[in-house]
């Protein structure tokens, strides 16, 4: 288990976010997890990559506890995330944002080679006819691989994907997805959070479901797609949820 | 690293320490003062740029370390009779190590806060000093002129320190390249666009801000004891003039923010076109007043200065002007 | 330690305090509204001060019958110096709109020397005085503080009952929202632009009638107002009214205890550390 989560909560006043949150994590799998908005999902990344501290529980991260660690300490250890509403270094190019990855992820590489590592993430990414355009300027679908290649420029064990797939047409969502299969093949642990559901059912090894902060169902995406509860809060009819685990990505 | 490698970074130190040297070369004393004076706003534009440039954190009170490096420098010299240079450096040393006990708590604050703290900062120096006697209270201190026998008496004082700014200049856009141009540079570029994301890439914002803000607060600190020790008299009002840090801010927008070149330009530009303002008869009265026209032109369709603009329109100058 | 004097001391600066508090609440209320440090602040502090100078001087006009006009040349001048300097930048950077207002700044004290140089000036007035026992107080600060409650009072007034006040302070709020909703905010901007400067034009009037001053007094006053806002809540005008109190009363009541000169260095101390401390002010910010 490379990534445990005990009985994490998060309070926001008076507003629980998570409740006794607990799941695992296994080395080289692609961990999804599904919720209606609002269920905590991203609040549930923030917890684990150390944006927020958990109000309760505790996390564990390759057997180590990185309960209450910020979010550098978590990308030194080998934890890298996107953003869900993307958050390119605007006045940087495409290479620069990249090199920022490499330099400072968990290798800590040196300048020179950090741009290497850079040149080979953004060729993998498929931006290498936009490497010295200012990220800014790149338009939505560029700026989320630009937020990958950034994430995986750091050389991460396991990394958080933010709903990678949002705001994508059809096309755009195949190629992010065969890019996602590359990283996995790479042998990176994924975790991600998706609302589209044919993605996640097809790609993810196990599936993890959220509403109003508290798991409400753990297990392959067979299992969770004909799961009362999941289909009560959100799918609404099991035959639907059939169709889409026989559909193609 | 990479950077002595780099060509740019040493044209541009013999450009400067070519024309720094003409006064020298040429005997005139008169222009050696306005070049004294033009080299010290060109250090006091490019530390500013080295916080705020970089990291993007607007230091209204940056003088505050020209002033203290003034003080103890003026100090060491008066009471201990002190070697210039060695008082100088450890002026420079008192004002970083300011600057890195300050910054941890300071550099916390984000945008107007920040700014509004450094002004704070700056006004509690300068109070304090008017009242601290050991420093000559609100009167300040004065050389007793055998102060400069050490050195030969004073017109041989005002040519050494002539040396030590042109040193300094040299040194502070040195480590100007060196901060931008490293992965360290990256590193505060990346949290000048978004704090947050480059803490997840990473980076540690906390750490590296307040290391650029000790680095910042060096050269100024060494300039001003460069500064009072050729003037002879040092007081609170003149040390710690809020004005002078803002308007080396207009030198850094006016040169072009964030760039090595930009501040040493507009350092010099903002410096000559106030000379002609001030001494032409017509104009002298409103010199402020077209100073002040000339900011908000720039702020408002220039931002990115002097350089930044010709650095956008011309990419293949983009090497040679960083 | 005289009693009379201390009593003599706070009330006094209690008064001066409502006054202080009346010129931070223009700077707090344009940053509350739309997030800018107006560093033109002390100009406008001064203007307010030549105003009443010139109209008395020139013209014979009572200082308190001129405030109408200073209502009115605040305004005016808040807005044009709006759409001049604040209205293309208004959505960039910090650093730009302080630099913007900075220039506002050295333009109108670069103007302001031209006509009426550095020279120290004084308003000849004189409301008489009260006696309680041996505790003298000016008539002068009592208008002041008058005015001064007035202002305020007329400002919450327009604020909470009027729609313009109600659609400034939705813009304060959620510009996007409000334009949403109708609103037009750049006017809404300008006007509340406007109404700071206005503001801090009324204190400079009213300080005139309270101490000689010259054009470069604007500066010790705008540092005083930073103090005051950060003391009281960035953005909230109520904040800055205790705030000015606050500082008022401390500036007076610390002479007791330390020599005059020592003050600021408290002021800037304590400044500092409510930034560190408590950087929404001991009111809330806004």
């Amino acid at each position: 288990m490379i990534l445990t989560i005990e009985n994490v909560s998060k309070r926001f006043g008076g507003l629980l976010a998570l409740d006794k949150v607990s799941l695992s994590v296994k080395e080289g799998e692609i961990f999804g997890i599904i919720g209606p908005n609002g269920a905590g999902k991203t609040t549930l990344f923030n917890v684990i990559n150390g944006v927020y501290p958990p109000t309760g529980g505790r996390i564990k991260f390759r057997g180590e506890d990185v309960t209450g660690l910020q979010p550098f300490d978590m990308s030194k250890r080998g934890l890298a995330r996107t953003y869900q509403v993307v958050r390119p270094l605007t006045e940087l190019s495409v290479r620069e944002n990249v090199t920022v990855g490499a330099c400072f992820g968990r290798e800590n590489l040196p300048l020179e080679k950090a741009e290497k590592v850079a040149d080979e993430v953004i060729d993998f990414v498929g931006l290498s006819t936009r490497r010295d355009m200012l990220a800014g300027k790149l338009n939505v679908a560029q700026k989320k691989r630009l937020e990958m290649a950034r994430a995986l420029a750091a050389r991460p064990i396991v990394i958080l994907l933010d709903e990678v797939l949002a705001g994508l047409n059809p096309n755009e969502v195949a190629d992010m997805l065969t890019v996602v299969r590359k990283i996995r093949d790479q042998g990176v642990t994924i975790i991600m959070i998706e609302h589209l559901m044919h993605a996640v059912m097809n790609l993810s090894d196990r599936v993890f479901v959220l509403d109003y902060g508290a798991q409400i169902a753990e297990g392959t995406p067979q299992e969770v797609s004909n799961h009362p509860k999941v289909i009560e809060a959100y799918l609404g009819d099991p035959k639907v949820a059939q169709r889409f685990l026989e559909g193609s990505a | 690293m990479k950077t002595l490698t780099n060509l740019p970074f040493w044209l541009v130190l013999l450009v400067v320490a070519a024309l720094a040297s003409a006064p020298i070369v040429m005997g005139n004393v008169t222009m050696r003062e306005d070049f004294f004076f033009i080299l010290m706003l060109v250090i006091l534009a490019s530390s500013i740029n080295i916080i705020m440039g970089y990291t993007g954190y607007v230091s209204f009170g940056h003088i505050v370390f020209f002033g203290i490096g003034g003080y103890i420098a003026f100090y060491l010299m008066q009471t201990f009779q002190a070697h210039f240079v060695l008082a100088a450096l450890v002026g420079g040393g008192v004002a970083s190590l300011i600057a890195f006990l300050m910054g941890s708590a300071v550099l916390r604050l984000r945008g107007a806060y920040f700014a509004l703290a450094t002004i704070g900062i700056n006004e509690a120096f300068r109070s304090f000093v008017s009242n601290f006697e050991p420093f000559g209270g609100s009167i300040g201190m004065f050389f007793n002129f055998s102060v400069y026998d050490a050195y030969g008496g004073a017109k041989n004082a005002g040519q050494f320190a002539y040396y030590a700014m042109v040193a300094l200049v040299l040194a502070t856009i040195a480590a100007s390249f060196l901060v931008k141009k490293s992965k360290f540079g990256l590193g505060l570029m990346a949290i000048r666009e978004d704090q947050d994301a480059a803490q997840v890439l990473g980076i540690n914002p906390a750490r590296m801000k307040v290391i650029t803000y000790t680095i910042s607060a060096f050269f100024p600190a060494v300039a001003g004891a460069i500064f009072f020790f050729k003037n002879g008299i040092i007081e609170p009002g003149p040390a710690f003039e809020l004005h002078r840090s803002i308007e080396a801010l207009v030198m850094v927008m006016l040169g072009g923010f964030g760039t090595v070149t930009g501040p040493i330009f507009g350092a010099v530009v903002y410096e000559r076109l106030r000379g002609f303002l001030i001494t032409n008869p017509t104009l002298s009265q409103a010199h402020l007043v077209i100073a002040g026209a000339l900011l908000l032109i720039i702020v408002l369709f220039v931002p990115a200065g002097l350089i930044g603009w010709l650095r956008q329109r011309f990419t293949a100058v983009r090497r040679y002007l960083e | 330690m005289n009693i009379e004097a201390l009593i003599a001391s706070t009330f006094d600066g209690l008064m001066l305090g409502f006054v202080f508090g009346l010129m931070a609440m223009g700077l707090t209320l344009i940053f509350g509204v739309m997030k800018v440090i107006n560093l033109g602040h002390g100009p406008f502090i001064v203007m307010g001060m030549f105003a009443v100078l010139v109209m008395n001087q020139n013209f014979g006009i009572n200082p308190y019958l001129g405030l109408v006009v200073v209502i009115l040349l605040g305004l005016a001048t808040g807005i044009v110096v709006y759409f001049v300097s604040l209205h293309r930048v208004i959505n960039s950077p910090e650093l730009t709109t302080l630099l913007a207002t900075f220039a506002v700044n050295m333009m109108l004290i670069g103007a302001l020397t031209i006509v009426f140089s550095t020279s120290p000036r004084g308003l000849d007035i004189s409301l008489g005085s009260l006696q309680f026992g041996k505790v003298t107080i000016l008539g002068t600060r009592v208008m002041a503080v008058a005015i001064a409650i007035a202002v305020t009072i007329a400002l919450y007034f327009f604020l909470y009952r009027t729609r313009q006040g109600k659609s400034i302070r939705a813009v304060a709020n959620n510009r996007g929202a409000a334009e949403l909703m109708g609103i037009n905010s750049t006017w809404m901007l300008a006007l509340s632009f406007g109404i700071g400067t206005m503001l801090a034009m009324i204190s400079g009037a009213l300080l005139a009638t309270m101490f000689s001053f010259t054009v470069l007094s604007g500066g010790g006053l705008e540092t005083k107002s930073f103090v005051i806002v950060v003391l009281g809540g960035l953005g909230n005008p109520t904040g800055a009214l205790f705030g000015g109190i606050i500082i008022g009363l401390l500036e007076s009541m610390t002479t007791i205890f330390m020599p005059v000169s020592w003050v600021p260095v408290l002021e800037f101390v304590v400044f500092i550390l409510i930034l560190l401390v408590r950087p929404n002010g001991i009111f809330g910010a806004r």
